[in-house]
């Protein structure tokens, strides 16, 4: 596949994002500064950039409770994004959701989510109305090995298969579901398989390889836009931290330190910047820039955030209904 | 008498009920080696092994379902189910089946099965995770529903729950599991349907459960310096549920406030005030109040989650306007 360099050097920056803006909430977790749960993306951020990067700003995305980086790579505005976790007035949700429920309906965010696998019907739904309102728009539903296992999954890929729908099945397999083994809660090794049951395309790719992801959701999404139906693709990664920010000290519980340091030898981010110095693409100079820039933007995001006064308590009990 | 925490409690009923009846096992998401998610103690799955302490997939419906097949053909199953958020994804098989299929039946069947599940949020853990679903079971006919705030009513509770031959479902809140309080070496076993008085007073009664016991608790020693004596009722089951414990108190203090961290509306404070309405009515020189939290889902900023939720203040404010009217 040939790619400009413009459009490798987005997909490396929109990565750089995600790991710093994670970066950035571990620290503010750490310091008690964002009050929820934090479930982070470091380590998997080529899938929701390589998926993402396949879709027009008018398609869909439903996320997870692990959606940063699916936001960001869907074009989420991360000063939004930082004043919500810090449960700010302006930020995504006006302070309402928080980490698992940042959502940007203008963008085709259709929400993170705290319950696994809840998107997958929800994307079914989307799926369903573009082709009801007969738009030409695709549907990337993100979620993770564990969720492969709920009623939900498997009763969304039976619907989307039998009405045909445009939608695009997208399993992180980051080989846990907090501390059970994929091995442990899947009858079977390869995920994507489970397309045979369905009768529909899938595939499995290398998930710590943006360029290997990017191509598999360009075919699969091309060919939901031709109308041709649902796609379940795999992709194989690694969560570097603990199922959520605090679970340190049960890390060690269910997987070895040196798996972990396996597997963040493969981190997608210098895997990809390799390709792009051996291929000329960018040189050091840029990618140091780059980096900077990223660096600059997030500052402005915190202080935006930091600046954000937080809602006032009667504020809680708007939004509940739609009023006139 | 040695205080242990409310996690450890939980876990020392389940050791000794598993030792003490082989039938017993534990299912659910991260049970095993990682030792329950808010418990934090492998000590289970060290002792009995990858067989007695399960560890299932993310299939909530299936947990149950299972844990049901199982108890109805002579195991005694615990499932554990993550948060009382996520029983919405075992309705079906908790309302449909578990609290029906001995009725249904003719009374031919038991159903010797306990669920677990933790509730109430961690602090700021939205709309999701924060959820306080007691009364929706409390609603179906077939369940007993047991809802502890100490470490002794934990282990005590969670024992006779496991040797119960019907269905129970078991709520832990999240921020009482470090909690400590005094729990004896020595074997026992708390009865359901009796309430425990945890203050006397004169003045008014407050009827609570689970963590808002200690937020009432507090209150009532801060008004105690007022010369405001608080008489406070912890339910610890509410189904069943200790009526006469109730009524006796209301008919000492004529007044009486009802707290629970669930929404107000449709809240088992409803229930209560419905009980001590029909056979207390003329025991009461005050209306009824109910504080729980207001009818939204949890938000997730501190100041919002705090205005929304009921506290030490809130309570002392409406126990203070209830006794002065
Ligand atoms: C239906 C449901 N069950 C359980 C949970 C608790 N929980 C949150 S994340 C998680 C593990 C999810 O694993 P996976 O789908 O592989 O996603 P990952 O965390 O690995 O990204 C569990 C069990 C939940 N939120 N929703
Ligand atoms: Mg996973």
């Amino acid at each position: 596949m040939q790619l400009n360099n413009e459009f490798m050097i987005q997909l490396y920056r929109t990565m750089l994002m995600i790991r710093r803006f994670e970066e950035k909430a571990l620290d503010l977790k750490a310091r008690q500064i964002i009050p929820g749960l934090l479930h982070l993306y470091i380590g998997e951020e080529a899938v929701a950039t390589g998926m993402c990067a396949a879709l027009r700003r008018d398609d869909y995305i439903s996320s997870t409770h692990r959606g940063h980086g699916h936001c960001i790579a869907k074009g989420g505005d991360i000063s939004l994004m930082m004043a919500e976790l810090l449960g700010r007035e302006k930020g995504y949700c006006r302070g309402k959701g928080g980490s698992m429920h940042i959502a940007d309906i203008d963008l085709g965010i259709l929400g993170a989510n705290g319950v696994v696998a809840a998107g997958m019907p929800i994307s079914g739904g989307a799926a369903l109305s573009i082709k009801m309102r007969g738009k030409d728009q695709v549907v990337a539903c993100f979620f993770g090995d564990g969720g492969s296992n709920q009623g939900a999954f498997h009763e969304s890929l039976n619907m989307a298969a039998l009405w045909k729908l445009p939608v695009i099945y997208v399993c992180e397999n980051n080989q846990y579901a907090i501390s059970v083994a994929q091995s442990r809660s899947c009858s079977i090794r390869d995920i994507y398989l489970r397309k045979d049951a369905y009768e529909i395309e899938g595939c499995m790719v290398d998930g710590n390889d943006v360029l290997a992801v990017y191509q598999a959701a360009k075919e699969t999404v091309d060919r939901a836009r031709r109308g041709e139906g649902p796609t379940l693709i795999e992709c194989k990664t690694y969560r570097w931290r603990g199922h959520y920010e605090g679970e340190a000290d049960r890390t060690y519980t269910y997987r070895t330190k040196q798996e972990i340091e396996e597997w963040i030898d493969r981190c997608p981010i210098k895997r990809f910047q390799k390709v792009l110095l051996d291929q000329g693409v960018v040189s050091q100079v840029g990618l140091n820039q780059i980096e900077q820039e990223i660096q600059s933007d997030l500052q402005k995001a915190m202080e935006f955030a930091q600046n954000c006064p937080f809602p006032e308590p009667q504020d809680a009990l708007k939004d509940l209904y739609y009023e006139e | 008498m040695r205080e242990i925490s409310f996690s450890t409690a939980l876990v020392e009923a389940l050791k000794e009920e598993m030792r003490r009846d082989e039938r017993v096992f534990v299912l659910g998401e991260d049970v095993g080696r990682f030792g329950m998610i808010y418990v934090a103690k492998p000590e289970l799955w060290k002792e009995f092994g990858d067989d007695r302490v399960r560890d299932t997939p993310i299939s909530e419906n299936a947990i149950i379902g299972f844990a049901l097949g199982a108890a109805i053909t002579g195991m005694r199953p615990v499932a554990d189910i993550m948060f009382c958020d996520l029983l919405t994804l075992a309705m079906e098989q908790i309302v449909n089946q578990v609290a029906k299929v001995r009725y249904m039946f003719g009374g031919k069947i038991k159903v010797p099965l306990v669920i677990c599940t933790s509730l109430g949020g961690l602090r700021f853990a939205a709309a999701q995770h924060s959820q306080h679903l007691e009364a929706w079971f409390s609603h179906v006919p077939g369940l007993k529903v047991v809802i502890p705030s100490t470490p002794y009513d934990a282990k005590g509770l969670l024992k006779t729950a496991i040797r119960d031959d019907n269905p129970v479902i078991f709520f832990e809140h999240q921020q009482l599991m470090p909690t400590t309080g005094p729990v004896p070496e020595e074997e026992y076993l708390i009865p359901f349907g009796k309430a425990d008085i945890k203050r006397e007073g004169k003045d008014i009664t407050v009827i609570s459960y689970s963590l808002m016991v200690h937020k009432v608790l507090k209150a009532a020693n801060e008004l105690a310096q007022q010369g405001i004596e608080t008489e406070v009722i912890d339910l610890r089951t509410l189904n069943p549920l200790d009526k006469e414990a109730i009524l006796k108190s209301v008919e000492k203090t004529g007044r009486l406030l009802i707290v629970h961290q669930a929404c107000t509306t449709g809240g088992f404070g409803a229930e209560i005030a419905a009980i001590v309405a029909e056979n207390g009515f003329d025991l009461l020189t005050a209306p009824i109040h109910r504080l729980g939290a207001l009818d939204v889902p949890v938000p997730y900023s501190p100041v919002l989650e705090n205005f929304v939720i009921p506290n030490e203040q809130k309570i002392a404010e409406r126990i203070l306007s209830i006794v002065s009217q």
